[in-house]
């Protein structure tokens, strides 16, 4: 089974480039060179430079001795947390502003929700001089305030979104929109493996580095290039496919994908999206999403804003269509319980997002010899208000 | 087979066709089929119905909002057949369902049609389907239920491309005024002319109907100029959330009189 984009730009019955007219040809200039551009020498050793002298990479591989322990196997954590600005969203906004550069765009359009991915926009426009307009429901602006004070230092402009929920999906919408009414000058940073082609694709092989250093770094500790089991979150799904990469056709290494279950799977209030989606269309790409049954696009709820979008890359649609990954729904409270137990085993507070793949170390049951990898997309920082909410919570629960 | 009504308002009439879009389920849940009525009595030739979908990433504000509205009432694909069964004992100009692919996709394209049909529906517009998906998945079964489709160009969209989607658009073909979201504007541009004049002389097979920022008689007239007609979506959508003092009737009257001139 193929797990490679087609020429028409799917994945088995997923993906392709569900577009109005008036976006086309913006589409199309990219479909056209992104290929050529990003198979250059010249961009390759551009980016590469990037990835090395500015974001840091490669990113450590860490064998997790303590969680090992706890789990009776061999856990490695795979350092993205480490990366400049916190998360391996720096992977891809270096790739695109690199790409923007080569089709002489003089403008820069994000979404964010959390505002990790606006931020990492943000970052590489100041690095490159390059004007940058994010969007942002207004309701995330409220949420993730720290965030928006980033992006603006940065110089970039943090427009507020008043549409539909006032969240992602909406800044994403608005994005788009944008796009569509400056079709010439803009180039359009979408922050995860989604949206029409060629977009997913090209996410997706900027993000591959990740698995690229997990087989060298694997090779090095285990004397073999390849995981037992290979963990991530799925929001979008940009670090999953990064770290699944190269991984795709290798039988030998299960995939576990961790999305979020919020409140539960049947509760109304997840984000839960390849198990309970049907398919469908958003943001221009044929994929699972949360919808009714009149098509309207549901709001998706998770503790998590990263985690947070109703709909998922269509890349990982297949993967959880063709059974090549195995998924499982975390809930708020699993996902905070993982995070302060990796946190006290091993000294590394990770984002919210990530705990949803470090609680699926609690459902896999890996044997004691077994390699275990974990995606450790993003570190703790920004989430540092509701981890301190919940640790009160539970301190005054003991006092009782 | 009898002719479909697009086919023979391009006919019968040669200029200044105002076809006029109205948001189903707006303002009121269940004041489409009055609007149709209205809009026929006062002089619209067509109409396109829109259907209300979450995430309208084509429209500008005006009709975002009407969208959101007409949801938040109730509106659902569904219940717009509904309401529209009876629709053609009242009114003979050519009706067009638009609307994103999702809603549609979710009914099942088939049932879709077969609904269109049986209500009465001339023609469907999908913004969001690709010209290549229409043709090689859903054209024959357009053709088996005898609905039209038409397409959209835009000043973007080069001459072979033009050509290809001009052959495959039946009834008519939408010529989008401006790269841009749907949204009203004072003025047609140079650089529309232009594009107008260069579609002109292209000679294509279908008659065109320039839509996007169409909002005045002074903007009619020039697409008018340069097409068979226009379409006005945003601006009539906005005149209907004003002038509450007035009915829906004679809002929709008030606007048409504006447009013609009369
Ligand atoms: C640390 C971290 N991990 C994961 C995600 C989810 O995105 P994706 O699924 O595209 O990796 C985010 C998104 O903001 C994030 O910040």
């Amino acid at each position: 089974m193929g797990f490679e984009v087609d020429s028409g730009g799917f994945y088995g019955e997923y993906g392709g480039a569900y577009i109005p007219e008036m976006l086309y040809p913006n589409i199309k200039e990219l479909e056209d060179n992104y290929m050529n551009i990003v198979s250059s020498d010249s961009f390759q050793s551009k980016f590469r430079l990037l990835l090395r002298d500015y974001a840091g990479r490669p990113t450590p591989l860490f064998r997790a001795e303590r969680l090992s322990d706890h789990y009776g196997t061999q856990i490695f954590l795979k350092r993205e947390d480490l990366n400049h600005t916190g998360a391996h969203k720096i992977n891809n906004t270096i790739g695109q502003i690199l790409l923007a550069g080569h089709l002489e765009k003089k403008r820069i359009i994000a979404e964010t929700g959390a505002g990790q991915h606006g931020v990492a926009a943000a970052t590489v426009c100041a690095l490159t001089g390059m004007e940058c307009i994010v969007y942002m429901g207004a309701l995330d602006v409220e949420r993730q305030a720290p965030n928006v004070k980033k992006m603006k230092m940065l110089g970039a402009k943090v427009i507020p979104v008043y549409s539909g929920n006032k969240t992602l999906k909406d800044a994403t919408n608005e994005a788009i929109r944008d796009w569509i009414n400056h079709p010439v000058d803009t180039h359009y940073i979408i922050g995860s493996v989604v949206g029409p082609h060629p977009y997913p694709d090209m996410v997706t092989r900027f993000q591959s580095v990740i698995s690229e250093e997990i087989r060298i770094q694997l090779m090095e500790k285990t004397n073999r290039n390849y995981p037992d089991y290979l963990v991530a979150c799925v929001g979008g799904g940009s670090n999953a496919a990064g770290a699944y990469y190269h991984y795709l056709e290798d039988d030998r290494v299960r995939l576990i994908s961790a999305e979020a279950a919020g409140l539960g799977v049947g509760s109304g209030k997840t984000a839960a999206t390849s198990l309970i989606g049907t398919p469908g269309i958003i943001h221009g790409s044929r994929t699972l999403l949360m919808q009714d049954d009149d098509g309207q696009i549901e709001e998706p709820y998770s503790i998590s804003a990263g985690l947070d979008y109703p709909g998922v890359g269509p890349l990982h649609a297949w993967l959880a269509k063709s059974g090549r990954a195995i998924l499982y729904a975390i809930t708020d409270d699993e996902a905070l319980q993982a995070a302060f137990l990796c946190t006290r085993k091993e000294g590394i507070i990770p984002a919210l997002e990530t705990a949803h793949a470090l609680a699926a170390l609690e459902k896999i049951n890996p044997g004691a010899e077994d390699v275990v990898v974990v995606n450790l997309s993003g570190r703790g920082d920004k989430d540092m208000e509701i981890y301190i909410d919940k640790l009160n919570l539970s301190d005054d629960d003991k006092q009782d | 087979m009898t002719i479909n009504r697009i086919d023979q308002l391009f006919r019968e009439r040669k200029g200044e066709i105002l076809s006029v879009y109205v948001t189903a389920g707006y303002p009121g849940l269940n004041d489409t089929g009055r609007l149709l009525e209205a809009l026929q009595e006062y002089g619209a030739d067509m109409v396109e119905i829109g259907i209300p979908f979450s995430d309208p990433l084509a429209d500008g504000p005006v009709i975002q909002q009407s969208s959101q509205v007409a949801l938040r009432n109730g509106m659902k694909l569904d219940l717009l057949f509904s309401q529209l069964k009876e629709i053609r004992a009242t009114v003979e100009i050519p009706l067009l369902l638009m609307g994103y692919l999702n809603p549609v996709l979710q009914m099942g394209m088939e049932e879709f049609l077969s609904r269109c049909k049986d209500t009465g529906i001339d023609g469907v517009i999908i913004p969001d389907l690709p010209p290549a998906e229409y043709e090689t998945r859903y054209r024959e079964l357009f053709r088996s239920y005898g609905i039209y489709y038409s397409l959209l160009i835009t000043p973007h969209t080069d001459n072979e491309r033009i050509d290809r989607i001009a052959a495959l658009s039946e009834g008519f073909l939408y010529l989008v005024a401006e790269a841009s979201t749907t949204g009203a504007r004072d003025s047609v541009g140079d650089h529309q002319k232009e594009y107008f004049q260069r579609l002109r002389e292209m000679n294509l097979p279908v008659p065109g109907l320039i839509g996007f920022g169409i909002s005045n008689r002074e903007t009619f007239l020039t697409a008018c100029s340069y097409a068979r007609g226009a379409i006005i979506g945003s601006a009539f959508i906005r005149a209907l959330g004003e002038n509450n003092a007035l009915t829906l009737e004679e809002r929709v009257e008030k606007f048409i009189r504006g447009i013609r001139g009369a």
